[in-house]
């Protein structure tokens, strides 16, 4: 059972402080006071920190993957880009490159061409001139003799001057 | 208040209603004042507490074992629910204090329901008072050393922009509030609350004891005594652990208070 014992003029006011439960409660709370403060309370910051940060790290390392893998997607689509460009750039040299190529040998043909027709023309004159030549001695020849020919015959008579026309050039036909 | 505990006095044959008596226990050792059950009782708080939250923090890991999950949940839910929620930005300097404060009063007040020590140590009055003196200069320390002395004062006696007449009216208010009202409410509340419980504990429980002795019919009812005993118990349980939230929640509400520009 329970024993309630109580001096005479006891002081049974509950609301009344007892004084060696206030030092106790002061010494005791001030107590665990410093032991959390110094003991539990870093080690938990400590904790909370960690995890704070090993959740961060993998966040910030799974980001820091996916900025390098867009960069590098990047750098490949501006590298093909480039490479086009290049062989964009190629092929319109290598078009230029050909025409002036196809341009030069045009111009190296015709050149060709006319100096092939100039010294044709040059041979073809040069043959002429001789052909000339020797007609005008040939001609030259044949009057000479025609003429000492008719020069030898009666000049007068008209039949007689035609049938030695005639006969020369029978003579000339028959000399050829 | 020198007590010295003696014959028994003023105790009649039959059932005894429990009374403030119930909570003066006398002290083991004759004649010492610290012997006393509440004191045993609030020294082997501060041990018991000491040994969980070291142990659980000791090993300080990142993926914590569940000795370290047990502590860091507490310390979390005041750390976060009670500091940073209700302070704000500078909330970290005074996560000791509400940390020291809610597992303190917590773990004394759960005495009360602990079979074999059955006994809430913040029924006695010594124990909230102290609790609430701490709180009282420290609330008051953060204001002044935020604002100064007398701009804190004037913050708390001249409300701004009500008319200047009521400042007769309002001014003794606010004083009264701030150095009366919220210490002797915070003790007070804490107190009633583990008095009025531990006596309602006593009533239905000895009250069922005492039935037992009686007669047949009264032997019958004795169960009931009990078991209403027994769910208080569990109500009790809510209560303790509410006013340990109560009281560190006050408490970081006016440490924000004395922190704020306005109030």
């Amino acid at each position: 059972m329970r024993s309630i014992e109580l001096a005479a003029g006891e002081e049974l006011n509950p609301l009344i402080p007892h004084t060696a439960e206030i030092i106790v409660g002061f010494i005791a709370f001030s107590l665990l006071y410093m032991v959390l403060r110094r003991a539990v309370v870093p080690r938990f910051e400590k904790a909370f920190a960690e995890r704070t940060d090993a959740i961060q790290g993998g966040m910030e390392r799974a980001e820091r993957a996916q900025r390098e893998a867009e960069a590098a997607l990047n750098q490949y689509k501006s590298q093909l880009a480039d490479a086009r460009g290049e062989a964009q750039n190629i092929r319109e040299e290598a078009r230029v490159q050909g025409a002036a190529i196809i341009e030069e040998m045009r111009a190296k043909a015709q050149e060709e061409a006319a100096r092939i027709t100039a010294s044709a023309q040059a041979a073809i004159e040069a043959e002429r001139q001789q052909a000339v030549n020797s007609l005008r001695n040939e001609v030259g020849a044949l009057a000479t003799e025609l003429a000492s020919k008719i020069v030898g015959e009666a000049l007068d008579d008209q039949v007689r001057q035609s049938r030695i026309v005639d006969r020369f050039l029978s003579d000339l036909e028959k000399s050829k | 208040m020198l007590v010295s505990y003696a014959a028994e006095v003023g105790k009649e044959e039959g059932f005894n209603p429990p009374d403030a008596g119930d909570f003066n226990l006398p002290p083991f050792i004759e004649g010492n004042e610290f012997a006393t059950k509440p004191i045993l009782l609030v020294f082997l708080s501060v041990l018991l507490i000491s040994i969980f939250f070291i142990l659980s923090s000791r090993k300080a890991a990142v993926v914590p074992s569940k000795l370290q999950f047990a502590g860091e949940s507490i310390y979390g839910f005041v750390r976060n629910d009670l500091g940073r929620e209700v302070i704000g930005h500078e909330f970290m300097r005074f996560v000791p204090y509400l940390f020291t404060l809610f597992t303190f009063i917590l773990v004394n007040n759960i005495f009360g329901i602990v079979p074999l020590i059955q006994f809430p140590t913040m029924s006695r009055i010594s124990f909230p008072y102290v609790l609430a003196a701490f709180t009282f200069f420290i609330f008051h320390y953060v204001g002044i050393r935020k604002q100064g002395f007398f701009k804190y004062m004037k913050e708390i006696m001249f409300l701004p922009g009500i008319p200047k007449p009521a400042y007769i009216l309002i001014t003794p208010l606010e004083l009264a509030t701030y150095f009366l009202v919220r210490p002797m409410t915070l003790s007070l509340r804490l107190f009633a609350n583990m008095f009025a419980g531990h006596l309602l504990l006593l009533v239905f429980i000895l009250g069922g004891e005492h039935l037992l002795q009686g007669v047949i019919g009264l032997k019958l009812v004795s169960p009931f005594s009990f078991a209403i005993g027994i769910a208080l118990t569990f109500f009790e349980f809510m209560v303790q652990c509410l006013q340990a939230y109560i009281f560190t929640l006050l408490t970081a509400l006016y440490i924000a208070g004395a922190l704020a520009d306005e109030h």
